[in-house]
């Protein structure tokens, strides 16, 4: 997986070529399930919060829709704000990969994939162009 | 009609009788609602979709089951309904980011799927994150068009009395054989 992230002075973090990522989820769709919704959260600690979540992806997949997906050179789909300082340096930010079931009736279960991708963060700021 | 020729039949006894009987299915009612708010936790453990916000998920007149758990953490990606502070009505919308403390204190920020921006206009002025006591309960199950009834009911009040004028009339003049 190549990364590639630019880290700037407001704490703003924007990842670029986010790598490939395929996944076949063909199996999870069956007669009760209306959609999948998919996202993609960084998790990790900081000094001013134990626990951080952050969305960075999401795709709503409807029944029907073709379940293999191939993902490649994606952008980050929101800021990666920390409420903090705390990106900076840290080497412990990991992905994952988890889905909310739509049924047509019924739970509505969230699960979450397993297995997952750590991310580490430079240490400096980098200084780049405002759009 | 054989029903009011019964009415007419029907003496004191019988009437108190039908009128406890009445009173009954109400109290019954209210003691099965009373009892879904102690079991899910929740102020509200069923609610009906608003708006569309959250499709194709949820359309409006959706009916969401919710449980509001003390010790169920709050996660990115969980649907929460939740009341902005001085609003009455509940909003059904997905967690996109959480920061919690070590003591449990956590701030979160939400979004509709179908909003392209997250929620932050839809909050107080000046407040950037929700909290725990904002939250009414977290969806759990749901059913879909059945909030239907409810809806059309405060859009159409005459149809909301009409509907508990046949009821009452119903349950009064039935007679048990």
């Amino acid at each position: 997986m190549h990364e590639r992230e630019i880290m700037r002075k407001d704490n703003l973090v924007e990842r670029s070529d986010l790598g490939f990522i395929t996944f076949d989820i063909t199996s999870i769709f069956d007669w009760n399930v209306k959609q999948l919704f998919l996202y993609l959260s960084a998790e990790y600690s900081t000094k001013n919060n134990a626990l951080n979540q952050v969305v960075l992806w999401d795709k709503i997949m409807l029944r029907g829709d073709n379940p293999r997906l191939f993902l490649k050179d994606m952008k980050s789909k929101y800021f990666f704000f920390d409420d903090g300082n705390g990106l900076k340096g840290n080497r412990n930010v990991t992905l994952t990969l988890s889905w909310n079931v739509v049924p047509n009736a019924g739970i509505l279960p969230l699960v979450t994939g397993s297995g997952h991708v750590s991310v580490p963060f430079p240490d400096t700021y980098e200084t780049t162009k405002s759009y | 009609m054989d029903l009011f020729g019964d009415l007419r039949r029907m003496n004191k006894r019988q009437l108190y009788y039908q009128v406890l009987n009445f009173a009954m299915i109400v109290s019954s009612a209210l003691m099965i609602w009373k009892g879904l708010i102690v079991i899910t936790g929740s102020e509200s453990p069923i609610v009906v979709v608003l708006s569309g916000s959250m499709e194709p998920a949820f359309h409006r007149g959706d009916l969401l089951f919710l449980t509001n758990f003390h010790d169920d953490p709050i996660r990115a990606g969980e649907i929460v309904v939740f009341k902005v502070e001085g609003r009455d009505i509940p909003i059904v919308h997905r967690v996109i980011k959480i920061h919690e403390k070590e003591n449990g204190n956590i701030k979160f920020l939400t979004k509709g799927d179908n909003n392209e921006v997250d929620d932050r206009g839809l909050y107080k002025e000046g407040q950037n994150w929700l909290e725990k006591k904002d939250v009414v309960g977290r969806a759990r199950g749901f059913l879909p068009y059945v909030g239907m009834v409810t809806i059309i009911m405060n859009d159409y009040p005459k149809f909301k009395y009409a509907l508990l004028a046949v009821m009452g009339a119903y349950v009064l003049l039935k007679r048990e054989s």
